[in-house]
């Protein structure tokens, strides 16, 4: 029995299938939220991750990994992003069955009466800081800081990590080169989260949770966070060991487990296998099919759509909010496109032109 | 009188006390009102709040959790500051000392997960600011300050992490900062810099991209070692208070926290 569930969990988190399964647990908690937030569902997942854990925990590789000190935080996100998600969707039930009878928001109703700050406020502002203080100081003297042995620049470690919070985008450059992993796709981050506010036509669902007001940006925002943002982060802490290859939770971090790097080129994919003669020697001319696919991925594309199925959303947004959201969608969806190329069609790169350290 | 008031009244009712207390205990609403506006620190909040705003279930505490955390991270930092010298030979012997022979070390425990902690506060803090909506206007510019405070705050932490000159930090930093080498234009490694050269010169080279700069060299060495320092102690903090002030400012001039309008 502990054998199998071993076996499963290093079978499940593989990078493919651990991607697929969080797609679908996001499917399955946005289309059945009413049925997945009650109490008994949060309490039955969390008495689960104790019992798996209680269970793990004897093993040598998986109490290892846990049980780095740099990675108790990643234990507290999972935890709480889980149950912040579930209470999160559970209120915005909640509130849309009111929104649909007629009645007020759970905060609407609230939001009637004012409160002094002191008591209220204060108070509860003071218990939080006290508890977090006893856990700060609890947490800092069972688990030491972690430090290694002095800086050698000569000795790389392997596997040679960034800090934890940036690991999701270190398990992009699995798909992607630095300059798209590394610096366009974090700059788009930023650039995206600050243009939401100004792109979002929607003036409903402000100040209260729903999601029946809002589903595409509420289903957006868990996509981008949950999946692409802290699951990566778990994925490139606990199942990526040396070389960056993939370790299951169970397995041990072998340094000469060897993963077969057989990807192709688009360019290959067009002039060799389907013409059937050789890639042409100008880096222009071979990677020209590439260039073409991803200028109409990017201009082409946004055109299209506005003509058909975001027919209203175009006119809602105007020209510069739709070119912009398209855009920045364009590039997130470029992330689960590349990967399932990866895994299907062993993909490398649309346009690769070594030559200017251009590699889409 | 009992005897109990007339003690109490003793040291209430002198002018020491009443030089710094400006109203009774906060038990009514007029002091309550006083304990609010005559005090600093409270006087970041309104004298009155709606009761949406102040339910944990709402809010999740995690705004108020990340200034918290701020505020540890200042004060054990500048505990810090007083044992850690920032150069090659010393940065690792004085954080090993820390946990060997300083007393009150552990303020580096609570340093490190504070710090950790507070990465994990600002994301959940975003997540529920996005997932009530509460971006929408009047509140889009307070949004964009919390973006950039969100990036100051992983700066912090990125730049802190090199500070122990161990090889988690060194090595980290370098698989962090070895993504700049690929920046577009700028970066010796990243698409186009090679465009940037005239008659055979190169302008962008491995010894003056966005790489050097950031690292004040062509390795994570002692000049990387300082300027993160210089950053960590004093440039993000600053910017971040700036910021924080205006984003609290922002929060109470844009209808309090955010609530159904």
């Amino acid at each position: 029995m502990g054998d199998f569930i071993k076996e499963a969990s290093n079978w499940l988190t593989q990078p493919t299938i651990f991607s697929l399964l969080s797609v679908a647990l996001i499917v399955a908690l946005v289309v059945f939220r009413r049925q997945l937030t009650t109490i008994p569902v949060i309490v039955a997942v969390f008495v689960g991750m104790t019992a798996y854990f209680v269970f793990a925990w004897s093993d040598p590789n998986f109490n290892k990994i846990i049980t780095k000190p740099d990675n108790v935080p990643i234990i507290i996100l999972l935890a709480t992003v889980i149950f912040f998600t579930w209470l999160s969707l559970r209120r915005a039930v909640i509130n849309d069955e009111r929104i649909a009878k007629g009645e007020p928001t759970l905060e609407g109703e609230l939001a009637k009466q004012k409160v002094f700050v002191w008591p209220d406020l204060v108070y509860s502002e003071f218990i939080c800081l006290v508890a977090f203080t006893a856990l700060l100081l609890v947490w800092s003297i069972e688990i030491p800081a972690p430090i290694e042995e002095p800086a050698a620049t000569a000795r790389t470690p392997n596997p040679s990590k960034a800090p934890w919070y940036f690991l999701g985008l270190q398990e992009l450059l699995v798909y992607f080169d630095p300059w798209i992993a590394g610096v366009l796709l974090p700059g788009f981050i930023i650039a995206g989260l600050c243009a939401i506010p100004y792109v979002d036509p929607n003036p409903k669902g402000n100040g209260y949770y729903t999601f029946n007001e809002r589903p595409f940006a509420i289903t957006f925002y868990l996509v981008g966070f949950v999946l692409f943002w802290v699951a990566f982060v778990i994925l490139g802490t606990f199942l990526r060991g040396p070389n960056w290859s993939f370790f299951g939770p169970f397995e041990y971090w072998d340094i000469h487990k060897l993963e077969p790097m057989v990807n192709v080129d688009l360019s290959t994919y067009f002039w060799v296998k389907l013409l059937d003669m050789p890639r042409p020697l100008n880096p222009w001319v071979r990677e020209l099919p590439g260039i073409v696919l991803v200028l109409g991925y990017f201009l082409v594309t946004p055109a299209l759509l506005a003509k058909t199925v975001f027919r209203t959303k175009f006119k809602e947004m105007g020209v510069v909010g739709y070119n912009i959201t398209m855009h920045m969608l364009l590039w997130f969806a470029l992330i689960p496109i590349k990967m399932a190329l990866r895994w299907t069609v062993s993909l490398k790169y649309f346009v690769g032109m070594p030559e200017f350290f251009f590699n889409i | 009188m009992s005897k109990l008031k007339k003690i109490s009244n003793s040291v209430t009712k002198t002018q020491l006390w009443r030089s710094v207390f400006r109203h009774g205990y906060p038990d009514t609403p007029r002091n309550r009102t006083l304990a609010v506006l005559s005090n600093v620190v409270l006087h970041l909040h309104p004298v009155k709040v709606r009761r949406s705003g102040i339910r944990l279930s709402y809010t999740w505490c995690m705004g108020g959790l990340t200034f918290f955390l701020f505020l540890i991270e200042t004060l054990t930092g500048l505990l810090l500051m007083f044992y850690y010298r920032p150069t090659a030979e010393l940065a690792y012997q004085d954080i090993f000392a820390l946990r060997e022979h300083v007393p009150l070390g552990v303020m580096r425990e609570v340093h490190r997960w504070a710090a950790h902690l507070m990465v994990i506060t600002v994301w959940l803090h975003m997540y529920r600011v996005f997932l009530t909506g509460s971006y929408k206007p009047p509140r889009e510019f307070n949004w964009n300050v919390g973006v950039i405070l969100l990036v100051i705050t992983l700066l912090l932490s990125f730049t802190g992490y090199l500070l122990p000159w161990d090889q988690l930090a060194v090595w980290a930093i370098t698989v962090g900062t070895n993504m700049a080498r690929a920046t577009p234009l700028l970066g010796h490694e990243g698409p186009g810099a090679a465009l940037l050269s005239l008659g055979g010169l190169e302008f962008i080279h491995a010894g003056d991209d966005v790489r050097f700069g950031l690292l004040a060299g062509r390795f994570v060495g002692e000049g990387a070692l300082l300027r993160f320092y210089v950053l960590h102690c004093v440039g993000f903090p600053l910017i971040a208070a700036g910021l924080m002030a205006v984003h609290f400012w922002r929060v109470r001039k844009d209808g309090g926290i955010s609530g159904p309008l």
